[in-house]
Parts: C-alpha cells; structure tokens; sequence
C-alpha cells in the first residue's frame, strides 16, 4: 500500500481491478498443483509483472503427449475428409489449368507486350510472403528467447514449408518454354552456358531454393523426438515403421538430446539471415529493374516487413480454427493469438510507413515517370486495387491497437484474412499498375486475368490445404518436446503432480525400449 | 540507325516491309485485342496543339540495341546478349521465356510468342497445341505461310522473345559477300563498306528517313546523322546508350 499509495486514483484503480480479476492465490507458490483454468487468463491484459502461463489447463508432460499424439494416431475424423475432398478438388484445379497451359502457350494468361508479368509472379511473391512467418518463428524467436513461439512454430514451420511450395511452382511454370526451365540452374555442360549471374532472377533461383532447403531440415530435424514419440506410441507395425524411419532411432538419451540442441540452435542461426534474404532478392526483381514503381531502394526492408505481416496473418488463419477443432486452446493459447496479432500490427505499421515513404520519395525526386507512377496508384484505373490493398493492410490492422479487438480471437481471424488479402492486391498493384502504364504513351496497356489465372490462383490454395490437411493429420501440430521445456514442471522448482518421466516401466521391455523418456 | 522525323509521314511501310522480312506472325484480331501484336517496328504519334487539327509527329520505334541495354542484364539465362558489332542479339535458342527482358525496356519493343503462332492459324489463336514441343522450331508451320516466309530467318516457336535484329539476316549477307570478294580479289577489303547493308525498313521508306551504317566510320551517313544538332536519343534519362537515334521535328510557324 506504501506503493500504491503514490499513484494517481486511476492507477490505484488499474492495480485493484487487476487483484481482484487474477486468482489471488495463483502465481508462484501453487502454479504447478493449481488448475489453470483458460478463462482465467484468456482474456486478461498482459502484465509485465505477471508471467502468464504458456500452457493452460490441467496439463502436464503426460497430458501435452496425450494431446497433440492422439491427434496423429487417432482414427480420421470424417471431417477431415470433407476437408480434403475440397482441397484435393482444388488442387485438381491447379493440375488441370497447368496441364492446358503446358499444352497450349503462357497466352492463355491475360498477360500482353507491356505487362509481361501477370498473376504467376504476383502469386509467387504472395507465397513466398507467406513462408516468411514459420522461419521468423522458429529461427528468429528462438534465438531472442521469446518462449511462447513453441506453442506454435510447428505449425507455422509447415504453413512455410508448404507456402513455399507453392510459391515454387510460379517461375518454373511461368516461362515461355517450361521444358527448358532447368537452364536456370548452374551445371556444366557442353556448351560451356553459365546462367547469367547479373539477373536477380538467378538470385531469386538461389534465395528461395536455399530458403526452401533449410526450411525442410530445420521443421524435419525440429521434429524428429516428436516423431520418436508418435513411433512410440503407434499400435500398428506399419505406422511405427513409417515414424520409426523419420525419426532416426531417436530414443531420448541425453547424447542425443545434446546433439539436437546444438544443431537446432545452428540450424536457427543459419536460418536467421535467410528470413532477412528472401524477400530481399525477391524485392530485386523489382527494385534493381528500372521500371518506375519498381525501381526503388526502400523495396527490400519494405518486402521482409510485408512478409512477416502477411505470413502472421496466414498463422492466424490457420491457427485460430485449428486451436479450436483440435482442442489445442490449452497449448496454443489466446495469448500467442494476441502476441501474433501485436507482430502483424507491428509490421503492418512498417508496411504503412513504406506506402506512404514511396509517395514522399517519388515526389522528391522530382522524377516525372516516378511520380506519374504514384499518381497514377491511386487516381488510375487500377485505383480500386489500390484503395482495397490501403484498407486491408493499413487501416484494417489499427484496431488490433484495442484491446477490446485483441481479446476477440474471431475478429482478429478477420483481420488476419483481410490482411491476407491486402497483401495478395499490394503485389498485383506493384506488378500490374507499375508496368501498365510505363515510359511511353503508346505501350500504355490494361491486364485483366482471364479465367486460367484466376483458377490457378484458386487452385494454389488447393496445394496449400492439401499439404496442410496431410501435416494436421498425421504429423505432430504442435512440438510437445519444446512445449514440455516451457512448462513450469521442467523447471524443478516445484515438484509436479503427475511426472511421466521418472522411469518406473511396467515390463523390462518397456525399460529396454526406453520409450518413457520420449 | 538514325531516323529523320522531319523526314517520316507516318505512311507504315516499314512496319509491312519489317514484318513481311522477319517473319513476323500474324498473331489474328483475338490477340491484338490485348496487345499481344508481335510488330517489332511501330509507328509512335505524338499530337500537340488543338484537338479539331492537332499537329502530329510520326515516331517510329523499335528496338534501339542500347550499348548499356537493360533487357542483357535481367535476363537469367543469357538470351539477349551483345555481339562483337554492338548489336543487341536475341539468342531464340537460349531463350526460355521469362519475360524480364521486355518489362525492363522502357522503348516497351519486345515482342513474346504467347502462342505458337507460327503452327496456328490466327483466326484461332487459342487452339491447345498438343503433343510434346519440339527442340527450337514450331513444330509444324503451316503450308502457306512456309510459301510466305523469308528463308533467312529463323521462324520462332511459342515462348520466345523476340525483337528488330537491325536485319543480322542482311548484314551477315553483306559480311560474306565483302569477304568472298575480297579473296577473289574483287575489292580491296572485306570490310562491309557504307551502303552495302539496308535494313528492310530503311529500303521500304518512301522519304528516305531512315538511315543505316557504321558509327565506327566518321564518314558515314548515319555517323553525319549523329553530328546534326536535331539528333537526340528517345529517354536519354535512363543511361542507355541507345543506337537508333533521332533527328527532332522542325517546323515552320507563322510567327
């Protein structure tokens, strides 16, 4: 009271709704024999002085495994082929429009002489944005100590993995001879041709397939003791043959554990430049052209930042539902929701500031193509793009400033699609309404998508949930053995009420089998 | 190349006389409709004044083959490179297709095969064209137009880039021609002299506006072209070092 008694009469207020809103015997003393009830901190402020719990519920090291293992073993839930009787049509969309595009020419796009670059590039920026979320996450996080990143970079590791996927599928179909697309890549061969190393295309090659490859060995090697585990705890001999070969003869000693921190902690700090990379190359497609509208150095910082909001935004999407039809409310918690909402408001400031920045540069400069460009956003024909792109990416993200909005996970969710969607039209209207309307009047020309444009788009999605639904299914959603280390159980400090470690097997098979430790 | 505009009408004879020498597809009314026409030589207009009886300039345009060409250095596999005569080649060979090229030009003279046009018939241009394609040539030209076609230049298959060559067909002609003579004993040298090569446009236009030849040569025509004080490079601005120069309209205004 000494303390309080100093502060102004609304503090007072602040401090005393807080007391009587917490449960008064909680923190500290009993957190580990205390039910953590999710209402009593879902839709609590947080507090610096207060440590909110990363896992709710009655949960210990035995309940996490239960949860997130009976996921992937249990038997399919009809719904989940509903699911994917939806996606798999969708991507069967995908195969049938890329199957008539091969067969008949890239004219089957809506692309012409003066917007050469349609749909294909802008989908592929837009995925490649999308990936950026699940390495900032498991890499980034990591390495700052942010804790509450376990709950959910396994799946915003798979969410990149599979964004990336499809992102590289669009410049290898999109060329005009898609046979001879391997000449992208460096090999020797006879006629002594080198892929042209000034073309940030070949950057591009490099980047997001070196993004790709570290991406795959960091969500696989990160998932190897929960693929230990579900080998463990599968009944049928072909699904323990199927886990027991990916996770390597993982048995849980300490020599392996050692070894796998050290490479998870290497494997995120080679990860780390790479998140920064991508989208920095993929922005040197644009910024070292000289195309006006492209040909600007804010693009790389600008692009990351984009890449980050969209790829939180696509977490959220994801995430949200999915905490809710799997029951995973206790480890993905409203807070990680609310952290990631915070990330994209964050970010999406940054991508606000690079509009506006684009505007002031372009009228600074003084250069009359430049400026035209920027006049022409806005007022031109493709203003309608534009404006939608500002409202979902700029205007949208300012209510996740209330807390009101923050604590309501569903209208976070529409503003994560809203902001996907802002982000899909902020690379249409850097492709299209830059080239559109370049140099020369009489190059000046629209784009519209015909209708294989539109369903490639669509039937991208399809690839997407298709992988998605594939990993909810029979991979672990959530890395139990990094959840288990934020717990206050694996902390000592108070003994827990219910320890599957210890090991007290019931048969010498089990001891020899060791599984316990998994 | 140094083009008169004082000298230009506007009269499009080049633009026939250039698609009639490079094989250049008919690509039918579908694809013109969304800019898909595959002309490598256009006729700009800029009109200026009153808008019942606007004074015109007649600007044609194609590809400059820039000394610091923007569309060589974006191009991933090395299809459009510069050869040993400062020309701007188009390797159709090497071509896969990417498209950077023709969005990094600012003259927007690129020209892309979205479909095979050669193969179809224009009227339908969107027909599937099954069956595996071919190494480097369209597989299958139709009967008429092989009648039509110039023997000298490669017919180009579906996704490839394209753009004015400054007739590589009829400079090469010249090249092996000096040389043949000047073993024979014919001539003195087997360098290509002023003259000897005219591109299709430059023969085809009726004013003579068009000039064609070595800028390494201070005595040739277009070299004097160069030295006119109307000479000016289109978007000088951007550092490209374009070959095909301009000389400026002039008129004669009441005062």
């Amino acid at each position: 009271m000494e303390l309080a008694s100093s502060l102004s009469v609304n503090e007072q207020r602040n401090i005393d709704d807080r007391l009587e809103a917490y449960p008064t015997e909680l923190p500290m003393s009993t957190i580990s024999t205390t039910i953590v009830e999710p209402s009593q901190w879902e839709l609590q402020a947080n507090h610096p002085s207060e440590r909110v719990p990363l896992v709710l519920g009655d949960n210990d090291f035995t309940t996490v495994t239960d949860t997130v293992t009976q996921l992937a073993l249990r038997r399919t839930p009809p719904m989940w082929y509903v699911a994917m009787a939806i996606s798999l049509s969708l991507l069967s969309v995908l195969l049938v429009t890329i199957t008539y595009l091969l067969l008949t020419g890239v004219g089957v796009w809506g692309n012409n002489n003066t917007v050469s670059w349609g749909f294909p590039i802008v989908n592929f920026v837009f995925w490649v944005g999308i990936g950026h979320a699940g390495t900032l996450i498991s890499a980034i996080l990591f390495l700052l100590r942010q804790n509450w990143r376990t709950g959910i970079n396994r799946f915003a590791e798979a969410m990149t993995i599979f964004a990336v996927v499809c992102a590289g599928l669009f410049p290898g179909i999109h060329v005009g001879r898609i046979w001879f697309a391997y000449w992208l890549a460096p090999y020797p061969n006879e006629l002594a041709m080198w892929p042209q190393a000034r073309s940030p295309l070949l950057w591009d090659v490099f980047a997001v397939s070196t993004y790709a490859t570290v991406s795959l060995l960091f969500w696989y090697m990160g998932m190897i003791p929960d693929l230990a585990t579900l080998r463990d705890r599968s009944t049928t001999r072909f699904k323990q043959l199927a886990y027991g070969v990916f996770a390597l003869g993982w048995n849980g000693s300490n020599r392996h554990w050692l070894r796998f921190e050290k490479a998870y902690l290497l494997l995120a700090a080679l990860a780390t430049p790479l998140v920064l990379s991508v989208h920095s190359v993929v922005s040197f497609d644009f910024a070292t052209s000289q195309v006006p509208g492209w040909h600007t150095t804010i693009f790389p910082p600008y692009f990351v930042a984009g890449a980050v909001f969209g790829g939180f935004a696509m977490v959220l999407v994801l995430s949200i539902p999915a905490r809710e039809w799997f029951g995973l409310k206790d480890l993905i918690t409203h807070r990680h929701i609310e952290n990631m909402a915070k990330v994209m408001l964050g970010t999406g400031m940054i991508v606000a500031y690079a509009y506006s920045v684009e505007f002031f540069t372009a009228w600074y400069s003084q250069h009359h193509y430049e400026q035209f460009v920027f006049m022409n956003r806005p007022l031109g024909p493709y203003w309608w793009a534009f404006w939608l792109m500002v409202f979902c990416n700029v205007i949208a993200p300012q209510a996740l400033w209330s807390t009101w909005v923050r604590k309501r996970v569903w209208v976070i969710f529409a503003i994560a699609v809203l902001v996907n969607v802002g982000m899909w039209f902020e690379r249409f209207v850097i492709v299209v309404t830059s080239l559109h309307r370049d140099y020369l009047p009489s190059s000046w020309a629209m784009f519209s998508p015909t209708w294989v444009d539109l369903f490639m788009l669509l039937g991208s999605f399809g690839l997407f949930f298709t992988l998605f639904l594939l990993f909810c299914r029979f991979l672990p959603m959530v890395a139990m053995a990094e959840v288990k280390t934020v717990m206050p159980q694996a902390h000592g400090d108070h003994p827990p009420t219910r320890f599957d470690y210890q090991p007290s097997p019931d048969t010498p098979e089990e001891l020899r089998r060791g599984h316990w430790f998994t | 190349m140094s083009i008169d505009l004082n000298a230009c009408i506007g009269c499009s004879g080049c633009v026939v006389a250039c698609q009639a020498e490079n094989n250049i597809p008919v690509v039918g009314k579908a694809n013109v409709a969304v800019n898909r026409e595959m002309h490598w030589l256009r006729i700009d207009r800029y009109y200026k004044g009153d808008i019942q009886s606007p004074d015109v300039v007649h600007q044609p345009m194609a590809c400059a083959h820039c000394e610091n060409a923007p569309c060589e250095q974006v191009c991933p596999v090395a299809a459009t490179v510069h050869d040993s005569e400062g020309l701007n080649s188009m390797v159709y060979n090497r071509c896969i297709g990417t498209r950077y090229c023709a969005n990094n030009c600012p003259y927007k003279v690129r020209r892309f095969n979205y479909f095979d046009y050669q193969a179809s018939d224009p009227r339908t241009p969107a027909k599937p064209w099954v069956g595996l394609p071919d190494q480097q040539q369209p597989k299958e030209v139709s009967t008429l137009k092989k009648m039509v076609h110039n023997p000298e230049v490669t017919v180009r298959m579906r996704g490839v880039m394209e753009k004015c060559t400054y007739c590589v067909q009829r400079i090469v002609d010249a090249r092996i021609r000096a040389k043949n003579e000047n073993a024979q004993g014919l001539r003195e040298s087997d360098l290509v002299a002023e003259g000897e090569v005219q591109t299709a446009c430059q023969a085809t236009c009726p004013t003579q506006a068009i000039v064609f030849g070595d800028l390494n040569d201070p005595e040739s025509a277009v070299s004097k072209a160069r030295q006119n004080a109307r000479s000016y490079e289109v978007l000088a601005g951007n550092n490209l070092g374009a070959r095909t120069t301009y000389l400026g309209k002039i008129r004669n205004r009441e005062t």
